[in-house]
């Protein structure tokens, strides 16, 4: 007996590249030329966007709320520090370590996290990264507290490309990680594997009907996505030689929440459109007047929810669609 | 012993302010972030009160109140209930919302500092008991949130509101069939939940302070106490409100380079022993 014959074209069609994402790439060479002044932002831009990636992945595709996310994030930035410490400062080592060590806290935790429904979920991922939070606090002669990891030494990367005074490197350096770490997200997807993802987010009942192994789906995807998140972690701290127990802060999780709320979850380019778009009016509101840009983040959280809850993705789907109909 | 009865002062007060939560999340099943922001504004317009206009403590408490149920009703009026029926992750976006703005707005009225309180006298001091210091305002807090808890159990087991919001929250449809008048149900049930808040942020206004970062500071002690509780009864986030207070305020005391870190453990094993919360009702609902 054969299987049926499907029609996958649409998801082949879904899953081919479209000339608006080639477009959408030249950006991040074309914004090292036209704001040089801007490098240190744009980097922390892209390390911020790998890291609402990291929560797009299981929120937007799995479904698995996190306020927790932090955590992760703070353990890659810590292991990379540890290293650049202690003499190991390879960059690229840094990053394997990071990703080994928050993908190895993620794979253990997630059997904690996948227990329970919506409102557990938010209360363990909070509870587990604020337990995080007060151990690097309180364990300051490790991890230096609010002070700092402190005396962090990066070597060139591959031996050659040095980290400089101006930030190109840096820049590069996190740019090119986005990239490869995109594409990788990008081709999971689109993958059996990301379709399975998608059909647990929408019924989780129906889909062990179908033969999918729902709790292995989860924490293979929750493990991958701290394991991104500690990369974003430790891309800050060699970017910065910096670390401190801010990168564990509750903040952290609720901001790239709300970021990638903004930009519309459940699809990879609104984690990186919403960043670019919180970021740049995070630096220069928050300049005139902090208060003020919390109230407008406020109102605009509001305003998302009641009207437009795809975020910025949506919107543009939105505008596209209608363009469509009005010139057949 | 003192510490013990500390923990049970504290635990109360987290009580006090909870158990409006968990009238709003607990029964209403809706993820109210927010609800810090309104024990905020119930501990403005108590200080304001108290200090500007000089009104008697007794009575300005339940006027806070009065002014956060108040807030409560135009909010789900507006807004809130638009979204009774959303996904718990759009609810905690919107109430995060609702937090972000309420600090920025108490910063433009009441700027960064911390308000002070004054008590009337009759609340200030302490007694001394065998083996134990006993605080008056401590004591006030004890009596009135076990009388809350109290007053709050009658009402919902025994009174026909009480009947009438079980059955809209179990089954609006069904409710709504029987000539339950639902959204006022749910109004008034609101107004409760952020009433209550509102008493609560005046009365803790003494023990927690009070500055334009109070909804987040304490948000998360509020979550703990209804995740541990249990959704939708009285008596489970008393129980785990007053296991917080005691933790929280012997951890301080005994072990005190640990920290914060004791209550959180807590609550991460208790849920996941316990992923309803201790007296939550069954998943099979």
């Amino acid at each position: 007996m054969t299987p049926a014959a499907l029609d996958l074209s649409p998801l082949r069609r879904a899953a081919a590249w479209h000339p608006a994402e080639f477009a959408f790439w030249l950006l991040p060479p074309a914004a090292y030329f036209l704001f040089p002044d801007y490098l240190a932002l744009l980097s922390q831009i892209a390390i911020t966007a790998l890291f609402v990636l990291s929560l797009d992945l299981i929120l937007g595709y799995a479904g698995i709320v996190s306020l927790g996310q932090a955590a992760f994030f703070g353990l890659g930035a810590y292991a990379a520090g540890m290293l650049g410490k202690y003499g190991w400062g390879d960059p690229l080592l840094g990053l394997a370590a990071a990703a080994g060590v928050a993908g190895l806290i993620g794979f253990v935790t997630s059997f904690l996290v996948l227990r329970g429904a919506d409102l557990t979920r938010l209360m363990v991922t909070l509870g587990v990264s604020m337990m995080l939070f007060e151990a690097a606090n309180k364990m300051t002669d490790i991890t230096g507290g609010v002070d700092g990891l402190q005396g962090i030494e990066m070597k060139p990367i591959f031996g050659a490309f040095s980290f400089d005074l101006y930030g190109k490197t840096a820049y590069w350096y996190t740019v090119i990680v986005l990239f490869l770490l995109f594409l990788l997200a990008r081709r999971l997807v689109n993958s059996p594997f990301g379709l399975s993802l998608r059909g647990i987010k929408q019924n989780v009942l129906r889909m062990p009907a179908i033969g999918a192994p729902v709790h292995g789906r989860l924490v293979t995807i929750y493990t991958l996505a701290a394991a991104y998140a500690g990369i974003a972690g430790a891309l800050l701290t060699q970017t910065t030689q910096f670390a401190s127990v801010d990168v564990l802060a509750f903040n952290r999780s609720a901001e790239i929440l709300l970021i990638l709320v903004l930009g519309g979850s459940g699809s990879l380019y609104g984690a990186l459109i919403g960043t670019v778009f919180f970021m740049v009016a995070h630096h220069f509101l928050s300049d005139i007047n902090p208060q003020y840009w919390q109230f407008w983040l406020g109102a605009t959280l509001v305003l998302i929810v009641l009207f437009a809850r795809d975020g910025i993705m949506g919107l543009g789907r939105a505008a596209v669609a209608r363009l469509g109909r009005k010139a057949p | 012993m003192t510490i013990v009865f500390d923990g049970v002062a504290a635990g109360m007060l987290l009580f006090l302010i909870s158990i409006g939560l968990s009238v709003t999340l607990g029964l209403m099943n809706f993820v109210n972030l927010a609800h810090g922001a309104f024990a905020m504004l119930g501990g403005y317009v108590c200080v304001l009160l108290l200090g500007q206009a000089g009104w008697p403590f007794l009575l300005a408490v339940p006027t806070a109140a009065a002014a956060a149920a108040l807030a409560g009703v135009v909010l789900e009026r507006t807004l809130y209930r638009r979204l009774y029926a959303a996904s718990h992750l759009d609810q905690v976006l919107f109430s995060i919302g609702i937090v972000f703005m309420s600090i920025s707005a108490a910063h433009y009225f009441f700027g960064a500092r911390q308000q002070p309180i004054m008590l009337p006298d009759f609340l200030l001091g302490q007694f001394v008991l065998p083996g134990i210091d006993v605080g008056i305002y401590r004591l006030f807090l004890i009596v009135i949130g076990l009388g809350l808890a109290y007053g709050l159990h009658w009402m919902v087991r025994r009174t026909r509101f009480g009947a009438q919001l079980r059955a809209a929250v179990d089954n609006p449809r069904a409710a709504r069939g029987l000539g339950i008048d639902v959204d006022r149900v749910f109004t008034l049930a609101f107004a409760l939940g952020s009433g209550l808040a509102g008493l609560g942020g005046a009365l803790g206004v003494e023990m927690l302070g009070l500055d334009p970062g109070f909804p987040v500071k304490y948000m998360v002690y509020f979550l703990i106490v209804v995740a541990v509780g249990g959704s939708g009864n009285i008596h489970g986030s008393l129980i785990a409100s007053l296991m917080l207070g005691l933790f929280d305020v012997c951890g301080k005391y005994y072990l005190p380079q640990v920290g914060a870190f004791i209550i959180y453990a807590v609550m991460v094993v208790m849920l996941i022993f316990k992923p309803q919360g201790l007296f939550g009702r069954s998943a099979a609902k």
